[in-house]
């Protein structure tokens, strides 16, 4: 197999990722403020189940909604709430028409570029994470070794479907204002959607198949729940399955938007 | 400057913020759609955070003791005040970059106090879109609550809802001013200070009760969101113990509280040695 032509990406994967690893010192911030959200939510849900006034039997017990708080701090990196500023800052300065002179197809271009924004902020504010679960500081049970094999997965296809979500709303930025209005609304719908905010178990149900078939879900939620055996290892592959249908469908429609859209397309400026 | 009257300068101070306003006003709206979706989609954005709230409501019936309609009125009071500070304070966000360039030395030598030229280089208008979600929910919650209507007649009510909302908006916007002080010596804008923003706001959005003492008594003591926002409703929809008086005093720690904040400032300007060149 000839891989020569996935080459230019792979060397903007490498420059985007070694360029993101420099902020290390935002990312240990990031990590304390995290630590300070989890404790929080852990405290705040800990005092409602305390309180035993719920009409319904409860979704998760307490352990769980408290697995599903540390993973979703730890994994906050894998969320697409933003879009890259250069990106932005090439539509709107018409540098875009740069960049569309290269022999290289601008699409996966940004796709890489919003692959790298994921990866990196993920991987170093997990890591301290994973120290404080390695010293059992923070405790989050997993059941099995497959359990943790099929988080390990969908984990990975999450950042795919991430990326591929981040990439959307780049290219949606070529809409001007309507451009404007998602990316500012992204990191409130990913927040809720994935599960972030509240463990979307405790949407009331009429509200579940919604959320069961929104993209969101497979960038948090569900490897979450694969690793506390909330969904059993058993339906790992349609997790993994999932997720890769959502990230084709919107690679797809990120690939035809900006087909459609650089067809017509004005640059201002000179 | 140091013979004009008291009377005269809050005069020209305020004339200033109204100038400044219609300026920050004219400039955001050179773009109009623009603008309006920047509201809207910032409006809409705090309506889907809201719907978490209601999801935990639906599940766990109350939270300590608050129905949705009481913890309405204190949900509206903190992020209408939070909002407020936002609009009027974002300038001293990225203070710490008039810092680091050594740009602070410029506002240094104009005849203007530094704190004013620094509170008017940014008003925020998009985060009307907070405001308004906030005050529906505010209507909702005072036109609903059965608790809060039996304490106190109409106005009364509404002087103590708009006292902790003006308190509680002093305290987010004496919150900046401390965040963007700290830049005199830090130079760097400090990530970690967000904490006490929006972890304020997300904390003071419910019940104090729901909380173990230690951070309790650092909501009344240190950032005494509670005193501004918690008691006085809590006191209003019956959910804490206290006499009338004390609830409407209670907000005034607000303004303290930006006058403490605002002594601090004068420490690091005093502090500030140039980095600039």
């Amino acid at each position: 197999m000839n891989l020569s032509f996935a080459r230019p990406y792979l060397a903007m994967l490498r420059v985007r990722c070694s360029t993101l690893l420099q902020y290390r010192a935002a990312a240990f911030a990031g990590f304390l403020t995290q630590l300070f959200w989890g404790f929080f939510k852990v405290m705040l849900f800990t005092s409602l189940y305390m309180q035993n006034t719920s009409p319904t039997e409860h979704p998760l017990t307490l352990e769980q909604t408290i697995g599903m708080i540390w993973l979703a701090q730890m994994l906050l990196g894998i969320l697409p709430w933003n879009v890259d500023r250069e990106i932005e800052h090439q539509i709107r300065t018409g540098q875009v028409a740069y960049e569309l002179l290269r022999p290289i197809n601008l699409y996966s271009l940004w796709f890489t570029r919003s692959l790298a924004m994921r990866l990196i902020p993920t991987l170093l504010r997990s890591i301290p994470f994973i120290i404080c679960l390695f010293f059992g500081f923070i405790y989050i049970p997993c059941p099995s070794w497959s359990a943790f094999f099929f988080f390990f997965a969908s984990c990975f296809m999450g950042l795919i479907l991430s990326a591929a979500i981040t990439t959307l709303v780049s290219i949606s930025l070529f809409w001007t204002v309507s451009g404007q209005g998602i990316q500012r609304l992204l990191p409130h719908m990913a927040g809720l959607l994935s599960g972030l905010t509240i463990p979307l178990l405790f949407f009331p149900t009429w509200f579940q198949p919604f959320l069961n078939w929104q993209p969101f879900r497979g960038v948090l939620d569900l490897p979450s729940r694969l690793y506390l055996g909330i969904l059993p290892s058993e339906e790992g592959m349609a997790v993994i399955i999932f997720q890769a249908v959502w990230s084709l469908l919107l690679i797809l429609i990120g690939v035809y938007a900006m087909r459609s859209r650089l067809r017509s397309c004005v640059i201002d400026g000179g | 400057m140091d013979r004009l009257s008291l009377f005269t300068k809050i005069k020209n101070t305020f004339r200033l913020i109204v100038h400044f306003a219609k300026l920050h006003l004219r400039a955001q709206m050179a773009y109009p759609m623009s603008f309006y979706m920047l509201v809207a989609s910032h409006f809409l954005g705090i309506c889907l955070e809201m719907l978490a709230i209601l999801a935990l409501f639906n599940q766990f019936g109350q939270l300590a003791g608050w129905s949705w309609d009481d913890l309405a009125i204190l949900y509206g009071v903190m992020h209408m005040g939070f909002a407020t500070a936002e609009l009027f304070g974002r300038g001293f966000d990225t203070f710490n970059l008039i810092v680091r360039t050594g740009d602070f030395d410029r506002f240094l030598l104009r005849p203007c106090s530094p704190f004013l030229q620094v509170a008017l280089r940014e008003f925020q208008f998009m985060r009307l879109g907070r405001l308004i979600q906030g005050a529906l929910a505010l209507i909702w919650g005072l036109s609903t609550s059965v608790a809060a209507s039996t304490l106190l007649s109409f106005w009364p009510k509404m002087a103590l809802v708009f006292l902790a909302y003006m308190g509680t908006s002093c305290i987010f916007y004496g919150l900046f001013v401390f965040q963007a002080t700290l830049a005199f010596w830090t130079i760097e804008s400090l990530e970690l200070m967000n904490i006490t923003t929006y972890g304020g706001l997300e904390a003071g959005q419910f019940p104090m009760s729901l909380y173990p003492h230690a951070l309790r008594a650092f909501f009344i003591c240190i950032i005494p969101l509670s005193c501004t926002a918690y008691l006085p409703i809590a006191m209003l929809t019956g959910h804490e113990m206290l006499s009338t008086p004390v609830g409407f005093l209670l907000p005034l720690v607000g303004v303290l509280f930006l006058g403490i904040s605002a002594c601090f400032w004068q420490l690091g300007v005093r502090h500030y040695s140039s980095t600039g060149n």
